[in-house]
């Protein structure tokens, strides 16, 4: 019955939901392959050091075709869902649809004052569009996220250092309590050696890390970029429709 | 006589006790519609800055196609007098609920809608316009602003549908009739509005 019901629900979402919205692994994703692995790797430690110095997140995504979908709104979905940017809203996603020849800038609310419309038009008409007429779609995204960075830069500074703090004294805080643990546990002894609970601390430290989006794995539908390297995890930034479209 | 007083007072506690109760549900959901409603009219003061955004940016488009483009009469004067139309009619967050005066606001919008996408339209007819930077920034700005609007129209439906349910729904409907809390309106989809001008360069 619970199978069945699965299979149903299944149906129901491939039958109304006909458009795919990726989840972002990586803030350089090429679903076309148009890009080679060490293009993606380069763009990715960019926008990843971007992203550490400043807190902004700019995202890149390439997907083959919208299928008919309103440019608009999809940039609109993606950038949400994965929640691209801080709290403070400061995320941005450049987007291409390849075979449509359709490409936007998609800016967060915090960041429509550093990277307006018009702006956000001009880098997408003038820095962009003339490298992807001839075929070059490297220079034409380094070219368009470069001019991103160059915008949005110093608007905001990044408060990264908290969150490294918390993290170095998080596993701190675990091998103490292990420590403890696994003396009060040695001085009783003869209780068949250690016990579980070392084995418990120690693999619940492994299920916070992976919790915390760094691993890399397949998604389904969606698979591409590079690997585990420079994972991307949204910061729950939020947008309401700025940045320009563009076609070439 | 003393067993009488005990299941007496049992009785009052019991009735106490589900006063009590109901009150505080009472009360939590009452804060819940407050709550709700404070959201609806927040998203719906961002609808109304896009708008006002719009509103703002035609003088500015307007003169630098007619600088150009001058004998488009038509096409000029409709968008003064849609613009013109929206100017007059505002719509306060008290008049969310009558769905005439929301009608209103909606229709006068949505013309203005059309008549700057007929005007972009028109613009595509000349070259001077399409190799003007100031144009194209103009217009990026319009589409972006468009753009911002219907997000935030389809942001305003979500909260106001949320709205919706908890005040039709049985038996906190009870409540929000005796609060005085009544449904409200929601944009709805035309042809014109649906999508930002598109317009290829």
């Amino acid at each position: 019955m619970k199978k069945f019901l699965l299979l149903f629900f299944l149906t129901c979402l491939k039958l109304f939901g006909q458009v795919e919205f990726p989840i972002l692994k990586n803030y350089a994703n090429d679903f076309t392959s148009t890009l080679s692995q060490s293009e993606l790797y380069t763009l990715n430690t960019t926008l990843k050091s971007f992203d550490d110095s400043t807190s902004n997140q700019v995202v890149f995504l390439m997907i083959r075709s919208l299928e008919g979908y309103s440019l608009e709104m999809y940039t609109y979905e993606v950038a949400s869902r994965n929640k691209i940017g801080s709290a403070k809203n400061n995320g941005v996603l450049f987007f291409v649809a390849k075979e449509d020849r359709k490409m936007r800038i998609e800016v967060g609310y915090g960041l429509e004052g550093a990277l307006p419309d018009a702006l956000a038009s001009s880098i997408l008409r003038n820095e962009v569009r003339p490298y992807f007429k001839n075929n070059e779609y490297y220079a034409g995204v380094n070219a368009g996220l470069n001019a991103i960075m160059k915008a949005i830069k110093g608007e905001y500074k990044s408060d990264k250092k908290k969150d490294e703090e918390d993290g170095i004294g998080f596993p701190i805080m675990y091998i103490i309590l292990f420590l403890i643990i696994f003396l009060l546990s040695g001085r009783r002894g003869g209780r068949g050696g250690g016990g579980l609970l070392p084995w418990l601390i120690i693999s619940s430290m492994g299920s916070g890390r992976s919790r915390g989006g760094w691993g890399s794995g397949g998604f389904g539908g969606f698979s591409g970029g590079s690997g585990g390297f420079g994972g991307f995890s949204g910061g729950g930034g939020s947008f309401g429709g700025g940045g320009a479209s563009g076609s070439w | 006589m003393k067993k009488g007083w005990i299941i007496a007072l049992s009785i009052i506690a019991v009735i106490v006790i589900l006063l009590i109760a109901v009150i505080s549900w009472g009360v939590g959901v009452y804060n819940k519609l407050v709550s709700l409603n404070e959201s609806v009219n927040q998203s719906w003061s961002q609808v109304e800055n896009q708008y006002q955004r719009r509103y703002d940016l035609i003088p500015n488009l307007v003169a630098t196609v007619q600088g150009v483009a001058n004998f488009e009469r038509e096409t000029f004067t409709a968008v003064t007098e849609a613009r013109a139309k929206v100017g007059q009619i505002r719509l306060s967050a008290d008049q969310l609920g009558d769905p005439q005066a929301f009608q209103k606001f909606q229709q006068a919008q949505d013309g203005l809608s059309s008549a700057l996408s007929r005007l972009l339209v028109v613009s595509e007819n000349y070259p001077q316009l399409k190799a003007n930077e100031n144009f194209l920034q103009l217009q990026a700005q319009l589409e972006g602003t468009e753009n911002r609007i219907a997000v935030e129209r389809m942001k305003f439906n979500q909260v106001v549908q949320d709205y919706n349910v908890q005040i039709k729904r049985f038996p906190a409907a009870i409540i929000a009739g005796i609060t005085g809390f009544t449904e409200k309106q929601y944009f709805k989809a035309t042809e014109a509005a649906q999508e930002a001008p598109k317009v290829q360069f």
